[in-house]
């Protein structure tokens, strides 16, 4: 395998006071799109925080292209080239849909991502870019939270729960349009409550239990028995 | 005729507390902060002033190329120094703070410029006049007003228009996402007090060539201020214009019934106004 672009070693993380992640071993390869499944309460959402620079840790503990990271505020994380889509979308809501947008790519880091491939992925956005962002449905505000995201031309980008709250259809959609933006040579980490979702889109997994990675291993070939007992622990 | 000018002094009045008010508005939108300090930092603009005008013998309004990036600077060491620190969930701690922070500075004026009454001498602008239909219209408080437009037109500007008033939104709508855009949510802060002592020193510098001034005026200029921001609602920078015309109005209107009723009536006006609309006359729809 390459040199890994994210190398997680021995992480452990906090949700406040609580500790929500116990020695979390985990590495992205470039251009590799990894899943990371378990309950609520697994630990997923402390993981994206951590990576993304919302939570701060010791600094080895997150590594980007070898380089510790894990003590570096967000915004400095951006700056490297890792971007977040976060959970519940998250949009400005004093911002356009196109400002939202802009902001996204205020970082100034070059890549094939600006507005208008922006909106040739997700059309309907260019209709209603002078919008609020509050006023689009969820699954449009959803297509903004992606395009901000992909706006600062990200190298690993962290997908957290990125079908929560939508219908179905949007769901499929959205998924639909993942490896058309994943594959410009990008990395991705893909939170999802969705199991089979989540399997599909990736080549490999992560199984969080109780903040310990519980199962790993290649999306394609695992067995359902060997996710529910990772899943929910039951023997 | 009389009343007629007593609404067109206080219109032009409340220029000025637009003035006082533009930067407490634009604090409170981006950061959430209530700057107690506020007024004296009025004040310190205002004694700034004077000691450029007297030190280099400036004109006021030419001093002001001085002063306002003297206090955005000072504005910027500010938040970055010390406010930043005390912004959280609990909203006591910047409340307590910025208290703290208006005794040093009025203590501090005290001590450097002593408690005798001070004004800025800017000539014959102070007394020219413009007279029209039997109203007499100061130059002085005019320009005031202009400035104030002007000065709220350009903060408009800056919000909605350019890439830093988008940095402001954004981190006043969310200060975790839009760290995650690459903004240091302290740097933008300090930028936004840059900004709004800037407006400050322009505030501090009309007072104090409109009237005499001591250590001590700072608490009553905040309180004009905040009234403007109230009435006007929240985060609306035209309607602390209008907040502020208000309150000008209802002082001049008062102190024409009864010289001694002149800030009773603006509290009084302002306390109306609270009961009936609690979220201002133009409070921002997405509030």
């Amino acid at each position: 395998m390459a040199e890994p672009i994210l190398k997680l070693g021995d992480l452990d993380a906090f949700y406040g006071d609580f500790q929500a992640l116990y020695g979390v071993d985990l590495d992205v390869a470039p251009g590799e799109v990894l899943a990371i499944i378990g309950a609520n309460g697994a630990g997923k959402t402390t993981l994206m925080r951590s990576i993304s620079g919302l939570s701060q840790n010791a600094a080895e503990m997150v590594q980007y292209r070898g380089e510790a990271i894990g003590a570096l505020r967000a915004d400095q994380v951006a700056e490297k080239g890792i971007a977040l889509v976060p959970e519940g979308r998250q949009l400005f809501p004093s911002l356009s849909v196109e400002e939202n947008l802009i902001i996204g790519g205020q970082i100034g880091r070059k890549g094939p991502w600006a507005l208008d491939a922006v909106y040739k992925l997700f059309p309907i956005l260019k209709e209603r870019r002078h919008q609020q962002s509050t006023s689009l449905s969820g699954g449009q505000q959803q297509m903004v939270a992606i395009g901000r995201a992909l706006m600062a031309n990200p190298d690993l980008i962290l997908f957290d729960e990125i079908s929560l709250g939508l219908a179905p259809i949007i769901i499929k959609d959205i998924y639909a349009a993942l490896p058309g933006i994943i594959g410009e040579g990008m990395s991705a980490l893909i939170v999802e409550q969705d199991i089979t979702k989540a399997l599909s889109v990736s080549q490999r997994f992560y199984c969080l239990q109780e903040g310990r990675v519980s199962l790993e291993g290649a999306s394609a070939t695992v067995a359902r028995e060997d996710i529910s007992r990772a899943y929910f622990g039951v023997e | 005729m009389e009343w007629l000018n007593a609404v067109v002094q206080g219109t032009l009045l409340g220029g000025l507390y637009a003035l006082f008010a533009a930067g407490l508005s634009l604090i409170f939108g981006v950061m959430r902060l209530v700057n107690i300090a506020h007024g004296d930092l009025i004040v310190l603009g205002a004694y700034l002033g004077l000691t450029v005008t007297i030190i280099l013998g400036l004109h006021p309004l030419l001093a002001l190329v001085i002063v306002v990036p003297a206090m955005a600077l000072i504005g910027y060491v500010l938040q970055r120094g010390i406010l930043n620190h005390t912004l959280g969930k609990d909203i006591l701690p910047p409340l307590l703070v910025t208290f703290g922070l208006s005794v040093i500075i009025q203590n501090a004026l005290l001590e450097t410029y002593s408690a005798d009454p001070q004004k800025m001498n800017a000539g014959a602008l102070e007394t020219a006049s413009l007279s029209a239909g039997g109203l007499s219209v100061g130059i002085l408080p005019l320009l005031t007003f202009g400035i104030a437009i002007a000065v709220i037109a350009s903060l408009q500007w800056v919000f909605y228009r350019t890439a830093l008033g988008r940095a402001f939104r954004a981190t006043s709508d969310n200060q975790e996402i839009a760290q995650l855009m690459g903004l240091n949510r302290r740097h933008i802060f300090g930028l936004a007090m840059a900004l709004a002592l800037g407006v400050t020193a322009i505030a501090g510098i009309m007072l104090g060539i409109r009237t005499s001034f001591d250590p001590s005026i700072g608490g009553g200029r905040l309180i004009f201020g905040f009234e403007a921001v109230i009435i006007g609602g929240l985060g609306n920078l035209w309607g602390t214009l209008v907040g502020g015309v208000i309150l000008g109005v209802a002082q001049t209107i008062g102190a024409k019934i009864d010289p001694g009723w002149q800030l009773l009536a603006g509290h009084i006006t302002f306390l109306v106004i609270l009961a009936f609309k609690p979220n201002g006359l133009f409070p921002r729809i997405n509030e």
